[in-house]
């Protein structure tokens, strides 16, 4: 089970027989592994031009040079140098790039441990509680709802929930809880984080709840005939059976939330800093090279952490 | 377990080629139908790329009735303009930007320059643009990328500005305006009268500006020198020690909490004043204007240090030619001639041409919105809803006292690599 190969010919032995006894009678029939490359051929195409292709322009612009309307193209490492500037002369001190990496990452582990908490219990729930199929669908649906409007629309809902004058702060100052209203519930770290999470648990969701729905009841009831009880269960069972979902889930958020600029920005009142938002300032202002040049760091950097990842769980292997 | 997993591959595998044939069938019809329409596409139609000031739907359509041709709107903010110049110049006709943004648009060789005999309304343009001086013969602020710095090149196809007029325009004027702080005058309940209020404690949490590193720098230089710690060569072209300077004190200020938000988009910036987010905050006229008419008290507050103003205008693309350049001329001479400089006067903008804009409005609203009078009657939007009571007097005054009290304007300044930088590392600390 170690190549995709290997998988196709043990996961569907009658077709791989069918078309080769097919071949005999028929010979214009394609071979099995020149289909497998028709199927995966048009995304792969895709990939190439659309990714690949421009991730190389991209790597090839970061060290180009630039002035204020032009990209000049001839070896610069200015991209790199601007970006870093003051990293060394600052110390102790945090440059620029520093305080805005550790920043994006103190983001990012919060959305992560908090999508991967809910997130985890939710598919729980959807996997083990819900009986019935179509229940199972419904309420996987219902995750999407925070998709069905748009970016902006989302953002400027939040300020009549969480504002100075909100519903969340009006309430509170009516029950006495609190006297002043809470600065912090919008336009801070904390608004970025419960917007994140509002939005991206479900990416967390999806991958965890099909993890879980694949693993055998038989394992389960095995698990409890022995004795487990339902946390030991939970710990030796579930959760080594969930992990791929994990871990893909896990991708989702982390890359997702590394590049976002525009739900920190709204959030965050345009004042937290963000790796995407150096990207942003820098591609706005027409400083291409250096846009790239800080995208090429934000790639590295997230490739870094997923690989990581997938050294704690080998998702081809667990799939 | 093995045997079902094979099954749902073979139907995979089947659903997956007849989608395949399906998607390849209908990207070979949507050729087949899109074919016709470029070869009937003979009405004179022209891409408009702008911001969304100038678009409004009543102006397209009455240009449609008046002259014919259709015009296809592209709308994308500021920056997002600038980009598509440089990045997609073949992607529109007619552009529509501000002035600030010549020092780089000019210099890409990306846009025509319009001639200036060929536009009927140009000598009755307003000497703001060509002199620097208001009808009245005031002088107005000549810091930053001011029009008149930048509206001629020296030939058809000159990459450098002209410090004389000559008949080659970079950008025929529209519209333009003086920027002031909005203010909520129910919550400040004190009289504001200088820039320095913006970053005053008092203040604290609740002030906001626009997140444009270019013009957000200058309004923290405008309260610079309000406060009195430093006084600018030129606010719109500032050394890097001067960059330096006025982003201490924007970081500072931002430490201690002062701002709220930045904005970058008209509704963001009604929304935090509507919401009370805010209480002073840079801001556009129309939108102190919306705020007010949701029965929100919000003053354009004048400021004794003076506006900082902002203009745009009209070129085209390098790509356009022959007919499509006829009626980019006729477009333009058209939207000078009153309909739609009446309308941007309607919404606290100002028209370029004057006399042509007066025709095409009332007499109380030209006294209201231009000369600053006490309204006669209700003042109406382009729309017909309700702006302003009989009674109201525009706040700021008459066309001469606003634009009269420019200080500087907006600008792309030399070290502009070097403030872009300054802004992450603001936004950082």
């Amino acid at each position: 089970m170690d190549t995709s190969e290997d998988i196709l010919q043990q996961a569907s032995p009658d077709l791989v027989r069918g078309s080769g006894t097919a071949r005999r009678t028929k010979p214009a029939r394609l071979s099995p592994s020149f289909v497998s490359w028709l199927q995966a051929g048009p995304m792969m195409l895709v990939f190439l031009a659309f990714f690949l292709i421009p991730l190389v322009f991209v790597v090839i612009v970061s060290f180009w040079d630039y002035n204020e309307y032009q990209l000049l193209p001839a070896f610069s490492g200015r991209g790199y140098t601007d970006t870093f500037e003051g990293c060394i002369a600052q110390l102790p001190d945090l440059c620029t790039i520093g305080r805005t990496y550790v920043m994006t990452l103190k983001l990012c582990f919060l959305v992560w441990a908090i999508t991967l908490f809910v997130g985890f219990w939710v598919a729980y729930f959807l996997a083990f509680h819900v009986k019935s199929k179509t229940w199972q669908m419904g309420l996987s649906l219902l995750c999407t709802i925070p998709f069905w409007t748009s970016n902006v629309i989302r953002m400027i809902a939040w300020i009549p929930l969480l504002g100075r004058n909100g519903l969340v702060n009006s309430g509170l100052v009516k029950t006495g809880l609190i006297n002043q209203p809470l600065e912090w519930l919008l336009f801070s770290e904390f608004s970025v984080v419960l917007a994140l999470v509002h939005l991206f648990t479900f990416f967390m969701v999806v991958p965890i709840f099909n993890s879980m729905v694949r693993i055998d009841k038989a394992l389960i009831e095995a698990a409890y005939d022995a004795g487990a009880s339902g946390s030991q269960t939970l710990v030796n069972v579930v959760i080594p059976l969930a992990k791929p979902g994990i871990v893909i889930g896990s991708i989702f958020v982390i890359t997702i939330v590394m590049g976002d600029f525009i739900t920190i920005g709204v959030m965050g009142g345009q004042q937290i800093a963000a790796a995407g938002k150096i990207i942003e300032t820098r591609v706005n202002a027409l400083q291409f090279p250096a846009a790239a040049a800080n995208a090429v760091i934000l790639l590295a950097i997230t490739f870094l952490i997923i690989t990581m990842m997938s050294r704690i769980v080998d998702i081809r292997k667990e799939l | 377990m093995t045997k079902t997993t094979g099954k749902t591959g073979v139907s995979r595998r089947t659903l997956l080629k007849s989608t395949a044939g399906l998607a390849g069938l209908a990207a070979g019809s949507g050729a087949i139908t899109g074919f016709p329409y470029v070869m009937s596409a003979e009405t004179k139609v022209l891409r408009y790329l702008g911001t969304a000031v100038n678009e409004g739907d009543e102006i397209s359509k009455q240009c449609l009735k008046d002259t014919g041709i259709k015009i296809e709107y592209i709308t994308a903010t500021t920056d997002d303009v600038t980009k598509r110049v440089m990045t997609q110049p073949n992607s529109f006709d007619v552009l529509d930007t501000e002035y600030f943004s010549l020092k780089k648009l000019v210099p890409s060789g990306n846009i025509l320059a319009l001639d200036a005999k060929k536009i009927k309304e140009f000598g009755n343009i307003t000497p703001v643009f060509t002199k620097g001086e208001t009808p009245g013969g005031k002088k107005i602020g000549n810091q930053g990328t001011a029009p008149w710095k930048v509206l001629y090149l020296e030939g058809k196809d000159s990459k450098t500005f002209s410090k004389t007029a000559t008949e080659f325009v970079t950008l025929i004027p529209t519209v333009y305006n003086a920027d002031t702080l909005g203010i909520r005058p129910d919550i400040i309940k004190r009289p504001i009268s200088s820039w320095a209020e913006l970053l005053n404690p008092e203040f604290k949490g609740k002030a906001s500006i626009l997140n444009i590193p270019s013009i957000g720098i200058m309004d923290a230089a405008m309260v610079v020198e309000a406060t009195g710690k430093y006084k600018y060569a030129d606010k719109g072209n500032m050394t890097k020690e001067e960059i330096d300077l006025t982003m201490k004190v924007m970081t500072e200020a931002k430490k201690a909490g002062q701002f709220r938000a930045f904005w970058k988009d008209f509704n963001e910036s009604v929304n935090l004043m509507a919401s009370g987010e805010t209480v002073i905050q840079s801001m556009w006229s129309p939108a102190v204007t919306k705020v007010r008419s949701m029965g929100i008290a919000c003053t354009f507050q004048p400021l004794k240090e003076g506006y900082r103003s902002w203009a745009s205008g009209f070129c085209v693309s390098k790509g356009v030619s022959g007919a499509k350049l006829e009626w980019a001329y006729e477009f333009v001479n058209w939207f000078l001639s009153g309909y739609a400089g009446a309308y941007l006067n309607r919404q606290g903008y100002y028209s370029a041409v004057l006399s042509t804009a007066k025709a095409h409005m009332e007499p109380y609203e030209w006294a209201y919105w231009m000369e600053g009078k006490p309204a006669e009657k209700d003042i109406k939007a382009p729309d017909g809803s309700l702006l302003e009571k009989a009674g109201a007097v525009r706040d700021g005054g008459s066309y001469e006292d606003r634009m009269g009290g420019v200080a500087c304007w907006n600008a792309v300044m030399d070290e502009n690599d070097y403030m872009v930088r300054k802004w992450n590392e603001f936004i950082a600390a």
